[in-house]
């Protein structure tokens, strides 16, 4: 068996025990969905009033940031998930097994995957609810939900190398999360990045989550004509550069988990 | 017979903690080799170095003839390891959990279905199978934990303290399993603290303490080079105690311990059943019936202590002499955990 295809061998099997516990212990996923839910609501009627922002409905203008903002978050499942199968012991076990160096990664990230794809789902509803529509069709709908499972996974390696270097659950669940608040809001998220600081604008507009926001509303026909943009080469290939960002993230953070998986040991 | 284990020059340091210091082991395929030692003293750390889950600072370890700093994943083909906590997925079920742990040594889904089955039967877990994990008892997860590690019949098998909260039936039950196994010809390196586990168990016992080995040998071997074996003789009447003591010290050659408010005389026995036949025929022929006369064989407690505390004397006359020998001294002896451990 090639080392690729024993990955995915294993990987399903860790997947499936990870599903199990998303079955049986189901308070994590509802938690991981009120959360976005909150934030729609939050958005659409309490600030949705005070930020105005020119050419667009702000609902219309919210949802793609909500997204995003919902599959970064999402990630810091990874982390305490990791975190959590080494404080028990459970990656000892792992370890001592003849199975891949990848498995243990490649199951969490992938049933964090899931998980994310459930909450995307409720919360897709609730913007319908609140008036959010995707109007470019099936296929730009399916585009940009593409882009944004990509973006969520890619993110899910990082959090995979915090839970791996957290010492403790509680460690990781911070880690895991604290310095995606600073990601997301310095973004076009919720805000046209040319209300901020002229010397903000640019860290914004090259900021990821700005390409993956931004991607998504030229995807579903979020960004009207005489949107704001923000400016540069990220203002005009959001998409490209999602893509590029997402894939560039898993190219660097899965070798580096990986290789941090065989090092660690259970403290 | 070939070695199955052997580990030389082993070392691995916590800061300045030396947890392994230079530990050599040798397991003869087929064997077990018990691993004893007070709390803290490298059993854990050395069962995981062997169980490639810890990389040593110096040393080299090989299990079934592989290298295991060099190829861990092949050594890990050919090993079954319970640690010391049970490492057992709370949210899956019994059967789940071993099912899971078969597929993932590779065997198909037939064959680990089925182990997984026979061994849920065989550690009395079948009952409760289809429970989740959260629910069993600490002794329930312990036997699912090591049933996990015989999932493959893995012709090695590290133990770490394997009956450490099992209930007494349990625990022979777990002796009975061990004993197949070793009889179907694994090679098995267990640590443990209950020293008549090694005496049941081990064909071998290597004793450790602050990582080193400080004893090795079979059971009644370190019984023998520690404690030998000794006459005691009690008797009824104050009268009679003065004859005794004579008679002891006649034949045994040298003065006894007398104890005159327990009317207790002993001495070492230096030929065994011979010594006490020769006192039995001078206190037979002096008219004295003991309330009380035998042999005591060290057990392996008086070894362990004795060992382990001469150990301790050791360092702390090592100690004494330098302005940083402070080194933290933990629990002692079967009770009284390492403080160092229990929170994980
Ligand atoms: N991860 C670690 N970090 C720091 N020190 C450690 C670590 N693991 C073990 N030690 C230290 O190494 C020494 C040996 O520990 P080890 O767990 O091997 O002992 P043990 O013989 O298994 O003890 P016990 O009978 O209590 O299980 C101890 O002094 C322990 O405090
Ligand atoms: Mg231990």
């Amino acid at each position: 068996m090639s080392q690729v295809a024993g990955a995915l061998h294993d990987g399903w099997i860790v997947t499936k025990r990870n599903l199990i516990k998303i079955k049986r212990v189901p308070d994590l996923l509802i938690f991981s969905t009120i959360q976005p839910i909150m934030f729609v609501l939050l958005f659409a009627y309490v600030f949705g009033g005070a930020i105005k922002v020119p050419g667009v409905n702000y609902k219309e203008y919210l949802m793609a940031g909500i997204f995003t903002q919902t599959v970064a978050f999402g990630s810091s499942l990874t982390a305490i998930g990791l975190a959590d199968d080494l404080t028990k012991g459970i990656v000892d076990r792992f370890r001592s097994l003849p199975m891949s160096r990848a498995a243990v990664l490649i199951g969490r990230t992938t049933s964090d995957l899931l998980n994310n794809l459930l909450v995307v789902v409720v919360m897709g509803l609730c913007g319908l609810l609140v008036g959010w529509r995707i109007h470019t069709g099936i296929l730009g709908a399916l585009a940009g939900f593409g882009v944004l499972f990509l973006f969520g996974y890619a993110m899910s390696w990082i959090a995979a190398v915090i839970g791996l270097a957290a010492r403790s659950v509680e460690v990781a669940q911070s880690a895991g999360f604290i310095w995606l608040f600073p990601m997301t809001f310095l973004s076009n998220a919720f805000i046209p990045t040319d209300t901020l600081p002229s010397w903000l604008q640019p860290v914004a507009d090259w900021n990821p989550i700005s390409s993956i926001v931004l991607g998504l509303r030229d995807l579903w026909g979020n960004a009207p004509e005489g949107l704001a943009r923000g400016s540069g080469f990220p203002a005009q290939h959001p998409v490209l550069l999602a893509a590029l960002w997402s894939v560039a993230i898993v190219a660097v953070f899965m070798p580096l988990a990986i290789a941090k998986y065989r090092r660690v040991s259970t403290r | 017979m070939a070695d199955a284990i052997v580990a030389e020059g082993l070392v691995k340091t916590y800061g300045s903690i030396r947890a392994l210091d230079h530990l050599d082991l040798k397991v003869s395929e087929g064997t077990v080799l018990g691993l004893l030692g007070p709390n803290g003293a490298g059993k854990t750390t050395c069962v995981r170095i062997l169980a490639t889950l810890l990389r040593p600072d110096a040393g080299r370890v090989s299990v079934a003839g592989i290298d295991v700093l060099a190829h861990p994943q092949r050594v890990r083909q050919v090993i079954g390891l319970s640690g010391q906590y049970a490492a057992v997925d709370d949210n899956l079920t019994g059967y789940e959990n071993l099912e899971m742990i078969g597929r993932l040594y590779q065997l198909g889904k037939a064959t680990a279905r089925r182990r997984a089955h026979e061994l849920l039967e065989r550690f009395e877990l079948a009952d409760a199978a289809k429970r989740t994990v959260k629910t069993y008892s600490g002794g329930m997860r312990r036997r699912l934990d090591l049933a996990a590690a015989l999932i493959t019949s893995p012709p090695v098998i590290f133990l770490d303290e394997p009956t450490t909260g099992l209930d007494p039936r349990s625990r022979l039950g777990m002796w009975d399993v061990i004993n197949e196994r070793v009889r179907s010809g694994s090679t098995l390196l267990l640590t443990t603290q209950y020293l008549e586990e090694a005496d049941q168990l081990a064909d071998e016992i290597v004793v450790i303490d602050h990582g080193r080995a400080i004893a090795r040998g079979t059971a009644n071997e370190l019984k023998r080079q520690v404690a030998g074996e000794r006459l005691e003789i009690t008797v009824a009447l104050d009268s009679e105690f003065e004859a005794v003591r004579a008679a002891v010290e006649k034949v045994c050659g040298e003065v006894p311990d007398a104890d005159h408010l327990t009317r207790r005389v002993g001495a070492p026995a230096g030929s065994g059943t011979r010594t006490l036949l020769d006192v039995a025929r001078l206190l037979d022929a002096a008219g004295i019936e003991p309330l009380d006369i035998g042999i005591r064989r060290a057990t392996l407690d008086d070894v362990f202590l004795t060992l382990t505390g001469q150990a301790a004397e050791e360092d702390e006359t090592k100690a004494s002499g330098s302005a940083t020998g402070s080194r933290q001294r933990t629990g002692r002896g079967k009770t009284g955990r390492d403080e160092t451990e229990g929170v994980r």
